[in-house]
């Protein structure tokens, strides 16, 4: 009896494991600062119990992507598990100088800043292999950066899903309604990955989007 | 008298047109790291512009070469009758300014605006 359930098992098994969907894998994506460690630690620790990676106000604190399979997210009813990739900050340009004014030793400023350039070179190839990005944005910045139009330019030409996390809003200063102007053909929710301020209305705007 | 300055080139969408993808960003990164500003009549394609980014992270180098300032518009959709008819989703590039970091710098941008610095001061 025992062999005959083992059996069923190992069969069931092998039938589920054949025809498993694919996580989605969703890229976090923004400038550097935007806070894109932040919302990701908020997901895990929301989800998972876990956390992505340590966050800094001194720009490119993440030098290398992180994946965390099988997140599983539970909004409007329903469940999606997701690859989330936490990615380096997108940036055109990285001078050491910029390190150094935080106190960096220029040695440390300088590995900072070489390992920063192949976090960008990273987070750049991660596109080709993705099935959707949340793109987090700074709300006390002008959204018309170069990263930000790059990277929802990419989206559009791949016809893959994006979500605009306008991040930072209990910031006195941020105006999420400046980026929901600039860019209205994508879904925008305003948050504060920090707070936890709106992230339930995220959750349910990623089931929709990425589900 | 010797004019000191900053040299701009205003490349023509015919120009670019001719070069392959790999061209473009090869011609754009070698003008831009001999200190010009460049101009792009019809900017690049999202793609490009993610390979010129990982191009110049491959090029920074602390002693010289900090990276590039680029700034173009949000790209359009291409709702010209011809794509419509096609019904083939093509995305309609932009003006593109492109220049080495610390001579170019964007002071404001919006939609349909970009107003830029320049410094011959390195």
């Amino acid at each position: 009896m025992g062999v005959i359930r083992v059996f069923k098992q190992n069969f069931s098994d092998f039938f589920k494991k054949l025809f498993r969907k694919k996580n989605a894998r969703i890229g976090i994506y923004g400038p550097p600062n935007a806070g894109k460690t932040t919302l990701a630690n908020r997901i895990l620790r929301d989800w998972t119990g876990d956390a992505m990676g340590s966050v800094s106000h001194i720009a490119h604190e993440t030098r290398r992507a992180r994946r965390r399979e099988g997140v599983t997210i539970k909004a409007n009813g329903h469940s999606i598990t997701l690859d989330i990739i936490d990615t380096p900050g997108l940036a055109t340009k990285i001078d050491f100088h910029e390190f150094m004014e935080h106190g960096m030793e220029e040695s440390e400023a300088k590995r900072r800043a070489k390992e920063a350039t192949e976090g960008v070179i990273e987070a750049v190839k991660w596109l080709d292999n993705l099935d959707g990005v949340i793109l987090v944005m700074d709300a006390t910045e002008d959204p018309y950066t170069q990263v930000n139009v790059t990277v929802i330019g990419n989206m559009e030409a791949r016809k893959l899903p994006l979500l605009i996390a306008a991040n930072k809003i209990d910031l006195p200063e941020s105006s999420p309604s400046t980026i929901r102007d600039a860019f209205p053909q994508h879904p925008m929710v305003a948050i504060s990955a920090l707070e936890g301020k709106n992230i339930d209305t995220l959750y349910e705007e990623i089931a929709k989007r990425f589900g | 008298m010797k004019m000191q300055g900053i040299q701009m080139d205003l490349i023509s969408e015919e120009k670019l047109a001719e070069m392959a993808p790999v061209e473009k960003v090869r011609f754009i990164i070698d003008e831009v790291r001999s200190g010009k500003i460049l101009v792009l009549e019809k900017g690049l394609t999202p793609e490009e512009e993610a390979s010129l980014i990982e191009m110049t992270m491959t090029l920074i180098d602390p002693e010289g070469f900090s990276g590039i300032e680029m700034e173009s518009y949000p790209s359009k959709d291409d709702t010209s009758i011809f794509g419509k008819l096609l019904k083939k989703h093509t995305v309609r590039t932009r003006l593109t300014v492109v220049g080495p970091a610390d001579q170019l710098k964007t002071l404001k941008k919006d939609r349909n605006m970009i107003s830029a610095l320049l410094s011959s001061h390195k």
